[in-house]
């Protein structure tokens, strides 16, 4: 069983501080889990692990939903938010921003399932920060 | 670092999709993995040769402490020689004393040679395992990159697939918004509720009414006491 199959088992049991996690596997060659944490439900989070790293991403908004002439702005912004946010940090992948949570694969399941909620709380945080910048 | 964060840029500004392989014909990965496999391998020999010489040289130490109470007994032989007035006994053990003290300096130097080999092993295999550690994190950095391209191109492909929509911003603010303003209604509800089952919705009502609640002042009292004089 892989490591994401256990945390799908896992995580479908459990009730971490409240919350509960509703997985739902995305289908391909990369094994990734959808987890959506409950009173969190608007910002799904997306979950990969490497041979190093548990990731988890949850995608903000594309690139083409900023004002354009306001993209530098906002990419220096979150730059200087990054530190401060728990547990996670802003990115681009592709055509998204994101925020996610790095982790090293030998983390517990109690860190994974704090940095889960960590995680939604952040991004919604992060929408209502970047919602002045949206077209 | 040898640039592979700097390698990953420049494929991802020229717009590669593909990350692995950009790194690849960038001669990237390959060698990585190569020099990770040599490395290894580089390890695995110096470890054996590592054995060799350090048992090689713990024979000569064997043989040096041999020879040092061999001299030592030999010195006590001389002594015992002299004591006796043996001075031609004394003589052919003191020679034989030469021959050993000869023979433990060419030791000394055997044990010296190899302990300046055990010193060089252990260095180069120090320095093979931190090659090997530098390669595999930036092996790493480079399939990471390849994972979470593959995996943000399936979540889309996949969730349009599922008609669980990636929202747009816009969309999950109002989610989140409309959740908020539900969480907010509840709890003004459930104050109303409160207020109407204890009565103070009541008491309340009065008091705005300048019925009920209102406290005399210190100005209204005295009114009231002077008008009762008068």
């Amino acid at each position: 069983m892989t490591q994401i199959q256990e945390l799908t088992i896992q995580l479908g049991q459990v009730n971490y501080e409240g919350h509960t996690f509703n997985c739902l596997p995305i289908l391909g060659q990369q094994e990734v889990l959808q987890v959506i944490v409950s009173e969190l439900d608007a910002m799904p989070i997306f979950v990969t692990i490497t041979d190093t790293q548990i990731l988890c991403i949850t995608y903000l908004c594309k690139q083409a939903e900023v004002q354009p002439d306001r993209t530098a702005e906002l990419n220096k912004n979150m730059l200087e938010l990054n530190v401060a946010m728990p547990l996670s940090s802003f990115a681009i992948v592709e055509d998204y921003y994101v925020v996610f949570g790095a982790m090293a694969t030998s983390s517990s399941f109690d860190d994974v399932c704090k940095e889960l909620i960590t995680l939604a709380s952040n991004a919604y945080d992060a929408l209502e920060a970047i919602e002045e910048y949206l077209v | 670092m040898s640039g592979v964060l700097n390698k990953i840029w420049t494929a991802l500004r020229g717009g590669v999709r593909e990350m692995g392989d950009a790194i690849v014909d960038s001669n990237g990965i390959r060698i990585f993995e190569q020099e990770i496999i040599d490395a290894k391998d580089s390890i695995q020999q110096a470890k054996t040769n590592l054995t060799e010489v350090m048992a090689r040289k713990m024979q000569a130490e064997r043989k040096v402490s041999k020879l040092v109470e061999e001299i030592r007994n030999h010195e006590g032989y001389v002594g015992k020689a002299l004591d006796n007035n043996d001075e031609a006994l004394a003589l052919e053990v003191a020679g034989k004393i030469a021959t050993m003290e000869a023979e433990k300096g060419e030791q000394d130097a055997i044990v010296r040679r190899l302990t300046g080999q055990v010193e060089q092993l252990k260095a180069h295999i120090r320095k093979a395992e931190k090659l090997i550690a530098d390669h595999e994190r930036e092996l790493s950095i480079v399939r990471t990159t390849e994972s979470v391209q593959k995996a943000t191109e399936q979540v889309v492909e996949n969730v349009a697939a599922n008609n669980s929509t990636l929202n747009t911003a816009r969309q999950s603010l109002e989610r989140i918004k409309a959740h908020q303003e539900m969480r907010q209604d509840q709890l003004e509800a459930g104050e109303l509720l409160d207020k109407e089952l204890s009565g103070g919705d009541l008491d309340s009502k009065l008091e705005e009414a300048g019925i009920k609640g209102e406290t005399a002042t210190a100005t209204d009292i005295l009114a009231r006491i002077k008008a009762s004089k008068q």
